[in-house]
């Protein structure tokens, strides 16, 4: 029985050793963020966490790479859009 | 104890740091040991922590990671999670700055050894910002590192050796690969036989390679690319067609692949913002990659400052071993140590060097890849410029060269400060200026890792 | 050996030595008044000091005296500039000067206070009112001073701009082609040589920056132009967060002062393209290019105590430049007595993007033979002896 962290309001099951975007991508999650000028989604792309296209909101805390970050039990993820920091904007 | 004074600081805990700083360990030295990731090993010895006997049928020369390891966990102080920003001179030495979670940690020592390796070289084509096209290390981390199924049927393509081990890799594991399309020739290899002769395990590696692509069925396509990625919201077909040598799509040979995962690598580029801010000399290797200068001893061309693997020239791991043990010698040496020096080391290098370079020469990327490209093609992931864009930035705004295009562009200002798009930036301002690109300024990054700015500000005191 | 000349251009009416923002901006008035121009550059446009600029066109950091006459009038200029040419992300988005103390806020009023009176629209802010204007500042701060003229322009964008410009008028443009000497008939400046031709030409216009004193000494005539370095710090893309130009109050002192040793003092501005730059150092160490650890972590600190939001915001990015700096801190604009001929248009020390367009103006006013709308005394080259 695998632990799970939370995606979006849906459960995502990992592998111990596993990293966020790694178990995201094996259940079938290509994409977990849109691009600022034409809203296009992204994924992992290099894996090795020296693209950054593979930004995810860990915890509230935007910009986080998939790639790098280890899953963990209950760990809430997020998708995120543009910049990741809307919440800023004035 | 992160902070103390150390006798050698290495950066990078791959093949070529891991042979360094048990070389110096061994010589009598105080060493300490930064790393990006959890688990040492690097990008070629990756494997999910604790259980490097799970993907050992996917590795290489496990006897010589699991005796460096011991080596260095017994005698180096090994700082994982370190993302290294900057290495700055100091008087008496040098101070390795890093960023662990949020804080700085500030390692100083009297001499330094960089060995912070490479990452796959890309170039863009229509289509490849879709999701689900990754490079090739990125499919090999995920199977090596994190032990899943990227998709369900993928296409790898590029050129290097490195796509037989991405390919050979993802069949032991189940994929359905579609193929590997190899921009080049196998007959390269040919024409540097007694290159590839000085390293018989080479040769091994290369049938076995062979024997598992056949055993798995998968295609292997010489002279063909993946010329353009579709889809939607991701990747669901490629173009895959034949080339001629120049690189340019032989008319006719263009079909269809469905696929729903690609991996791509041309080579790799090694990282050497650390040795460029600390003013090493650098040079342009034969595969047009920027390297560091040094010399028989490893050393660079600033005092103190010694340099082994992918960053003296892309040349794989049992290079960057053995480049690694020489510098963890010459730095032990040039702090008053007694080292010995064994011949097989030099030896051993000449040796990889030359299948190195028989490698590049093998595997050349005549730039007829930018036929491929439409006007919307993304050339700066980060940023989204376009290919029409880098073109206005020498047609209309009098750009004329790489830096400028990127100033005036903004390829290469986004958060990957230009590691994905460099190469492909600078080959399209020299293909529109008719000027060679320097490469040198693209490479130069003062911040290699982005740094908070409450982390920086607090900055490495306690 | 067969003698090969060395190929000669026809002549021009001006050559324009420098493709950074003071150099185009020389070239774009120049050509629309009909001069035959050159332009020649030992590096690509925006090569210099403009390539690490920030863009700043400020009228606020400026005492009443000449050089704010010259900003005052640069501001105008820019904002036609925008309209007619466009395409270097002008901004018209105004200065927020903020005092953490009430003695800097005392002295930031005095100076506002002459400022208005020499023409700058200058809007005291209360200290409970300054977060309408810029909602993430520390809310701890004592007043400020707002000032409407304040804009920004990408500068690298905006010299490719007035350099295209000025060759849709007919300038000829060499860059990559470094000049080696002046050509000389007695005393007189009539070109310049480079490597591949010679450039003759009725009057030559120094607009080499940093390096405006090299150029200088070719004619033989000493111009006092040091480097005084500054960092820019570059965040990651966000969306607006900082709404103005925002700078502490010491800034104004720290321009105007001597002092060798280093002098940061905050200053913060987001851009069109997403990434907030954050300033300013100035150290005057020559042309080391070395990065200074210490430096980039005081511009953290400070920029963070003006808005502690972007203590959790990543840099990404740090760059450095040199900025053309004159023991008076005014510019050197105008033609030099001691060798006819040659103008110079360097020194301006970081206002150089904003005060180019009117050192390109005034100085075409020169070589028309018109009485330039400012006058040129306070800037001459000889001033120093």
């Amino acid at each position: 029985m695998s632990d799970s962290f939370d995606f979006d309001g849906r459960a995502v099951p990992f592998d111990a050793g596993q990293s966020i975007g790694a178990a995201l991508l094996a259940a079938g999650v290509a994409s977990w963020r849109t691009t600022r000028r034409g809203a296009r989604p992204r994924g992992l792309f290099c894996g090795i966490g020296v693209c950054f296209d593979c930004l995810v909101t860990v915890e509230d805390r935007p910009n986080q790479r998939a790639c790098l970050v280890p899953a963990r039990a209950r760990l809430q993820v997020r998708s995120q859009d543009g910049t990741g920091r809307g919440a800023l904007s004035v | 104890m992160a902070r103390s004074p150390y006798d050698v600081v290495v950066v990078g805990a791959g093949p070529a740091g891991l042979a360094a700083g048990a070389a110096a360990a061994r010589a009598g030295c105080t060493v300490a040991m930064l790393d990006a990731a959890t688990e040492p090993g690097g990008q070629y010895w990756r494997h999910p922590p604790g259980r490097l006997d799970a993907v050992a049928d996917l590795h290489h020369d496990l006897t010589t990671y699991r005796r460096l390891a011991t080596v260095v966990r017994t005698s180096v102080d090994l700082l994982p999670g370190h993302h290294v920003w900057t290495v700055a001179r100091r008087t008496d030495g040098f101070d390795v700055h890093a960023v662990r979670d949020d804080r700085e940690d500030v390692v100083t020592g009297s001499a330094v050894i960089l060995a912070p390796g490479a990452y796959d070289r890309q170039i863009p084509f229509p289509g490849w910002d879709l999701p689900g096209v990754l490079t090739a290390g990125g499919a090999q981390a995920l199977i090596k590192g994190h032990q899943v199924r990227a998709g369900g049927r993928i296409a790898v393509g590029g050129t290097g050796p490195f796509l037989l081990s991405v390919a050979a890799g993802l069949g032991t594991r189940g994929f359905d690969v579609a193929g590997v399309f190899e921009a080049n020739s196998p007959l390269g290899w040919m024409r540097h036989v007694p290159a590839v002769a000085r390293i018989p395990g080479k040769v091994a590696e290369g049938v076995g390679y062979g024997a598992t692509l056949a055993r798995h069925r998968i295609g292997f396509h010489a002279r063909h690319a993946i010329v353009a990625a579709h889809g939607d919201d991701r990747v669901r077909a490629v173009t895959v067609a034949r080339l001629d040598p120049g690189w340019r799509v032989v008319p006719g040979s263009a079909r269809t692949v469905a696929c729903d995962t690609v991996a791509v690598g041309w080579g790799f580029v090694p990282q050497v913002e650390l040795p460029l801010g600390l003013g090493c000399a650098t040079r342009v290797d034969l595969d047009g990659s920027l390297i560091a200068v040094v010399d028989e001893r490893q050393a660079g061309t600033v005092p103190g400052v010694f340099l082994a693997g992918e960053v003296c020239g892309v040349g794989g791991a049992a290079l960057a071993v053995t480049e690694g043990e020489i510098s963890g010698r010459a730095a032990a040496a040039w702090l008053g140590r007694t080292v010995d020096w064994p011949h097989r080391l030099r030896r051993r290098r000449r040796a990889h060097r030359t299948f190195a370079a028989a490698m590049h020469r093998a595997h050349p990327m005549p730039d007829g890849w930018q036929t491929w490209l439409e006007p919307t093609t993304v050339v700066c992931r980060c940023e989204e410029v376009t290919v029409a864009e880098v073109s206005e930035a020498v047609d209309r705004l009098g750009a004329t060269d790489a830096r400028t295009v990127k100033l005036l562009s903004r390829a290469g200002m986004g958060w990957c400060q230009g590691r994905m798009c460099a190469y492909a930036t600078g080959s399209l301002s020299s293909a529109s200026t008719g000027c060679p690109t320097d490469p040198r300024p693209l490479a130069e990054r003062p911040v290699a890792v982005p740094v908070g700015l409450g982390v920086l500000a607090r900055g490495g005191d306690d | 050996m067969p003698f090969v000349p060395v190929p000669t251009s026809s002549a021009a009416d001006v050559v324009v030595i420098g493709a950074g923002v003071v150099g185009a901006s020389c070239a774009f008035y120049a050509a629309r008044a009909g001069l035959r121009v050159t332009v020649l550059d030992r590096g690509p446009v925006a090569g210099g000091t403009t390539g690490a600029g920030e863009g700043n066109l400020l009228v606020s950091d400026k005492l009443p005296g000449p050089e704010l006459d010259l900003a005052l009038h640069s501001a105008r200029l820019w904002r036609e500039i925008a309209d007619e040419v466009g395409g270097f992300e002008y901004e018209p988005k105004g200065g927020v000067v903020v005092a953490a103390s009430e003695s800097a806020l005392a002295d930031l009023n005095e100076t506002s206070a002459g400022q208005r009176a020499a023409g700058v629209e200058a809007v005291p802010v209360s200290g409970t009112t300054l977060r309408e204007y810029e909602p993430h500042l520390a809310p701890d701060l004592r007043g400020g001073v707002y000032y409407p003229e304040d804009a920004q322009v990408q500068p690298m964008l905006a010299a490719a701009h007035l350099l295209a410009d000025a060759r849709a008028h007919g300038a000829q443009v060499f860059l990559g082609h470094e000049v080696s000497a002046l050509l000389r008939d007695g005393e007189r400046v009539v070109g310049v040589v480079t490597a591949a031709r010679r450039h003759p030409a009725a009057a030559v216009v120094n607009a080499a920056g940093t390096w405006g004193r090299a150029v200088a000494a070719l004619a033989d005539v000493d111009l006092p132009v040091h480097p005084r370095r500054g960092f820019i710090l570059v965040t990651e893309p966000l969306p607006r967060v900082v709404r103005h130009k925002v700078y502490a109050a010491e800034y104004v002192s720290n321009v105007a002062s001597d002092d060798w040793h280093l002098q940061t003092s905050p200053v913060v501005e987001g851009t069109a393209a997403g990434p907030v730059l954050i300033g300013s150092s100035r150290e005057r160490v020559g042309f080391d290019r070395t990065f200074s650890v210490p430096v980039l972590r005081t511009l953290a600190a400070r920029a963070i105590r003006l808005f502690p939001v972007l203590a959790g915001v990543a840099v990404i990015r740090a760059y450095r430049g040199f900025r053309p700096y004159c023991p008076d801190h005014l510019p050197i604009v105008g033609p030099d007595p001691r060798a006819p001929g040659l103008l110079h248009a360097c020194g301006h020390e970081g206002a150089g993007v904003g005060l180019a367009p009117v050192t390109g103006h005034l100085l075409v006013q020169v070589l028309a033979g018109i009485r330039p709308d400012i006058d040129l005394g306070p800037f001459r080259p000889e001033r120093f002896a």
